[in-house]
């Protein structure tokens, strides 16, 4: 079947078997490798996309489902030749380990930060609960998107730190301090 | 040693050295989509190969029909067994020193193992030819626990080995039988926990998989694998294959979590690199969620029964304990040769006592193989588990405040270095500090009166405080004692600065979202001055790293990082000879600091590490090799004993068994820390893994042999919503043996959490008579247990 999609705000065309999964369409046909596939069953959640601005598990839906619809993948995050404020965020904040869930986390924050853009925590977890992490246990994710809300409302995303995933514990709010001070490495 | 609880930072920011919350390196591409995991590897002219799998858990294989499955538009070959036979490629060694099928030949041992492989043109194809093929079947009845598997009279599953006449596996035992019957003839009390921790399976979010590219022209093989051990992988490779091991080169590019699941070999890397060399094209193999979950390395299933000898004051004279694995199906457990069962004699936990004895059996089941150290030092996770649940217990026995028999019974600070009743030698501590900054941090003594309160008045919801004070062994090991496949456990680095004063580090471990790039470059920078952000390090390609045994059981940082102190050490002291030579002064009156040497007395006379790595080049000694590079290949002297207390407080609705978290505290102490914000990100998802153990995630079978936990549907991972907050503390006691006096810490949580938060489940209903629920304790099981006391 002929299909017209418009990927990272660019229009593609292909003749795509009606059986082939859009999260393969995009990683093989695309070439776009940054969406990825964990679970073949809509549970794990690396392989979301925005379509049409809205998350979507695309390792459970067709390819030619996506038919003039419009597709974001972690690959159009950055807009001219700069990262986003969830892109610089989820470095400065830890927000990722192995960076195998990353890019369909900071797609979910993306879309989460246009409809709420202070979100609290519980807001933060409900957003990402389609999305399984082995590695961060979501502390570090949960910081990096509100920390990026805080980006987009003018202030720094090291000053916007939250410590309400630490109440009531001191070495960690130390260590936040100390993390929070540093500037080190380069950041993003 | 002496133990601080602030975290020490050396040298100045810009430098990056030990104790600076870096940013990470590897995050630059990462967040991006730029990473390069196995499955985005395209290569001209690649085939995509799937495996059958056995619907059944036992049976004879009558015959197998492919030629429906040949004749498919697209598929190029099909393998089965008896074609692999051909190459002598049908078994294979296990890490264990068992044999394991590659693609089953007499018959199948458990639901999911390998009988036949289709090459295709691509994916889809190979898919649909899986269901051509025709297997006939001879079913055999499943034995589906140790138990019914060493019972007189079951069938024999291993019938492939000579010799084997039944179900047992392995026995190994290790401490004082006499000297801890000895104990418990003098005990006024004896207390008894029988449990069961479930098999569970470190599903990292990325499957395992490769891509082999045999060079028809040369033979030589390229093979682009999720793996944890790339080195000691292509040493394997070169043994199943008769293959030259020159002409392997084993690639392990970005990881998607491994947590020990990707440290043995499956019959999916042999296949699919058996049938590149035989087709000649590139052959690639990714596993589908259920094919993970179902056939590779699954964790712990460990039936335990531990018994301690106490006086009436609450001090523990003695351990016993019986343990009875489940192995499945072949015993291809990733461990140190010389020990059966892992390091599971580290049961004797964080107390000071003089005698133990601990046997250990296992049996083979027809469940899939490759017992893992999930996130864990080689069954130390286990051990944890059952001492830590067994000093509860008999806190309840006798009386005495959980926190309290731990108080009394706790190894001091001043008896380090302690030799266990079973043999290890833990290297430095201080149990007391840790567990009383966890109390103080949870508010002990008020949530204990909250606690008796509720149990005053009978609420329905009652809260439990569960306490776990742990002490892992990781850093195998000493080369002496401690080989896989008898290669020695030691790891290495090299190190080479370039004349822009620039380096790059190259290691045989290998990263699996730990953040080597970052806290390695780190180590480097902290002994010779470099930024670390100069500092670019490359690991996981055997063709440009040098040997090592790779990462898992929380081995990178004392071993691989030991290795990088000391060939950084190794170029700074000929660093100094150059800087001497460059500022004409005797090398024992030059200084060195922050990446300066200067010459004492007189701060204008110095020379910095990027001028003399210029030098190194260009402008040496009479004499003197040039350059600035080296290699280290470190054995450690002893393992590193991590530790740490935990304390769970939880609120549990006694008329439906739910419960919910309301405090993780957890006080680690993991030596020198590198980077602490990645040991805090460690630690954060140590404790989710931890949790998800103790709460929902487990694997397990119905009686025909069914795997109950082959999809993300019925094999439950915590999202962000049920996961539990986490208030972190820390100690600081160094190794005194490790060059930087770091311990590891990627496993702790997972090693000290779980029988935490189990504890705390206990604890909400141990007024009410219960003393034990098996893991996961969910709601159904609560409910359960309190029906039995109140019936």
């Amino acid at each position: 079947m002929e299909i017209t999609v418009t990927v990272n705000g660019a229009e593609q065309q292909a003749d795509v078997e009606p059986r082939v999964l859009l999260a393969d369409f995009i990683r093989t046909r695309l070439g776009l490798t940054g969406t990825h596939i964990g679970c073949d069953t809509t549970s794990c959640g690396v392989c979301t996309v925005l379509l049409d601005g809205t998350p979507v598990k695309s390792c459970t839906m067709f390819a030619v489902q996506a038919d003039g619809r419009t597709i974001t993948t972690v690959e159009g995050l950055r807009t001219n030749g700069e990262l986003s404020a969830m892109q610089k965020a989820f470095k400065a904040e830890h927000g990722l380990q192995c960076g195998f869930c990353t890019p369909a986390m900071m797609l979910v924050g993306t879309h989460l930060l246009e409809n709420n853009p202070e979100p609290s925590e519980d807001d933060v977890r409900w957003a990402i609960s389609g999305n399984l992490c082995r590695c961060t246990g979501y502390v570090n994710i949960v910081k990096a998107i509100q920390a990026a809300a805080g980006a987009s409302a003018g202030a720094s995303a090291t000053a916007n730190d939250i410590s309400g995933s630490a109440a009531g514990a001191s070495a960690t709010a130390d260590d936040m301090s100390v993390s929070a001070a540093e500037s080190e490495g380069a950041s993003a | 040693m002496t133990t601080e609880t602030i975290h020490q930072k050396f040298g100045p920011a810009e430098i990056g050295g030990i104790g600076h919350s870096v940013k990470r390196a590897e995050d630059d591409r990462l967040i991006q989509g730029a990473g390069n995991y196995v499955d985005d590897i395209v290569l001209p002219g690649m085939l995509h190969m799937t495996l059958l799998r056995s619907p059944v858990a036992h049976a004879k294989i009558v015959s197998i029909d492919a030629s429906a499955a040949l004749a498919l538009d697209g598929v190029v070959a099909v393998l089965t067994g008896e074609a692999l036979a051909g190459y002598n490629l049908a078994w294979m060694p296990t890490l264990s020193g068992d044999t394991q099928a590659v693609l089953a030949t007499d018959k199948v041992r458990f639901q999911g193992q390998e009988v036949a492989a289709v090459i295709a043109e691509n994916p889809y194809v190979a898919n649909d030819a899986l269901e051509l093929i025709d297997v006939e079947y001879d079913a055999l009845p499943p034995l589906m626990s140790p138990q019914d598997a060493l019972a007189d009279g079951a069938p024999l599953i291993r019938d492939d080995k000579d010799g084997q006449v039944d179900n047992a596996c392995y026995e190994w035992e290790a401490g004082d039988k006499a000297a801890t019957d000895r104990a418990f003839a003098q005990a006024d009390h004896v207390v008894s926990l029988d449990t069961h921790y479930p098999r569970s399976h470190p599903a990292p979010l990325e499957t395992c998989g490769c891509v082999a590219d045999v060079n028809p022209a040369t033979s030589h093989v390229t093979v682009h694998m999720t793996s944890q051990a790339p080195h000691a992988h292509r040493t394997l490779f070169a043994m199943v294959t008769g293959l030259p091991e020159q002409n392997i080169r084993i690639i392990s590019p970005d990881i998607g979590g491994g947590f020990g699941n990707k440290v043995p070999i499956y019959p999916g890397y042999v296949v699919a690199t058996a049938a590149s060399l035989v087709i000649g094209r590139p052959v690639k193999w990714i596993e589908s969620r259920t094919d993970n979950l179902i056939s590779t390395g699954f964790a712990r299933d460990y039936y335990m029964q531990g018994e301690l000898a106490l006086t009436s004051e609450g001090r523990i004279l003695g351990l016993r304990v019986n343990m009875l694995s489940d192995n499945g199906a072949f015993y291809s457990d990733a461990q140190p040769t010389a020990f059966r069962a892992g390091l599971f004699h580290i049961v004797t936990g964080s107390y000071d006592y003089p005698a133990a004895h601990v046997v250990t059996k296992g049996a083979y089941t027809n469940k899939a193989p490759g017992g893992v150290a999930y996130r864990c030092s080689f069954r130390v996770t286990e051990a944890s588990y059952l001492i830590e649940r067994l000093v509860q217990t008999a806190a309840y026995e006798l009386g005495i405040d959980p926190a309290e028999i731990r108080r009394r019974n706790f190894i001091q600070p001043d008896q380090f270095p302690y030799t266990s009743p079973t043999g290890f030698v833990y290297d430095s501590g201080d149990y007391p500090a840790a567990l009383e900054m966890a109390l103080e941090m949870v508010g002990y003594d008020e949530v204990r009166a909250e606690q008796a309160a509720a149990r005053e008045r009978g609420d329905a919801t009652q809260v439990g405080i569960g306490i776990a004070s742990f002490t892992e062994v990781v850093g195998a090991g000493k080369g002496s004692e401690y080989d896989i496949a008898g290669l020695r456990m030691f790891d290495s680095a090299e190190l080479r600065v370039h004349p822009t004063g620039k380096a790059i580090l190259k290691l045989g471990v290998r990263s699996q979202g730990q953040g080597h790039e970052t806290t390695f470059a780190q180590i480097v920078a902290n002994e010779l001055g470099i930024p670390s952000t100069d500092i670019k390090v490359v690991e996981g390609d055997t063709d440009n790293t040098p040997y090592g045994l790779g990462t898992y059981a929380s081995r990178s940082t004392p071993v691989g990082g030991a290795a990088t102190a000391v060939i950084a050490r190794k170029l700074r002291d000929k660093a100094a000879k150059i800087a001497a030579h460059l500022l004409e002064a005797a090398e024992d009156d030059l200084e060195f600091d922050a990446g300066r040497f200067t010459v004492r007395g007189t701060p204008d006379q110095s020379v910095t590490i990027q001028d003399v790595a210029l030098a190194a080049y260009s402008n040496l000694p009479d004499g003197m090799e040039a350059g600035l590079e080296g290699v280290h290949y470190y054995d450690p002297p002893n393992m590193t004993y991590p530790f740490g207390s935990y304390v769970v407080v939880v609120d549990l609705d006694t008329e439906t068994g739910q419960w919910t978290v309301r405090r993780m505290v957890a006080v680690d102490d993991c030596g020198v820390r590198i980077n602490p914000m990645i040991v805090d990100g460690q630690l954060h998802g140590g404790l989710t893994e931890g949790y998800a153990m103790s709460a929902m995630q487990f694997i397990t079978f119905d009686e025909d042999g069914n795997c109950i936990g082959s999809n993300f549907m019925d094999y439950l991972i915590p999202t962000a919503w049920e996961t539990p907050r986490f208030e972190l503390g820390a100690t600081v006691t160094p190794s005194p043996h490790h060059p930087i006096g770091a311990k590891g810490v990627g496993e702790s949580a997972t090693v000290g959490s779980p029988a935490a938060y189990v504890n705390a489940v206990i604890d909400a209903v141990a007024h009410l008579g219960v003393r034990n629920i098996d893991m996961p304790v969910m709601p159904s099981r609560v409910w359960a247990a309190l029906q039995s006391q109140a019936g």
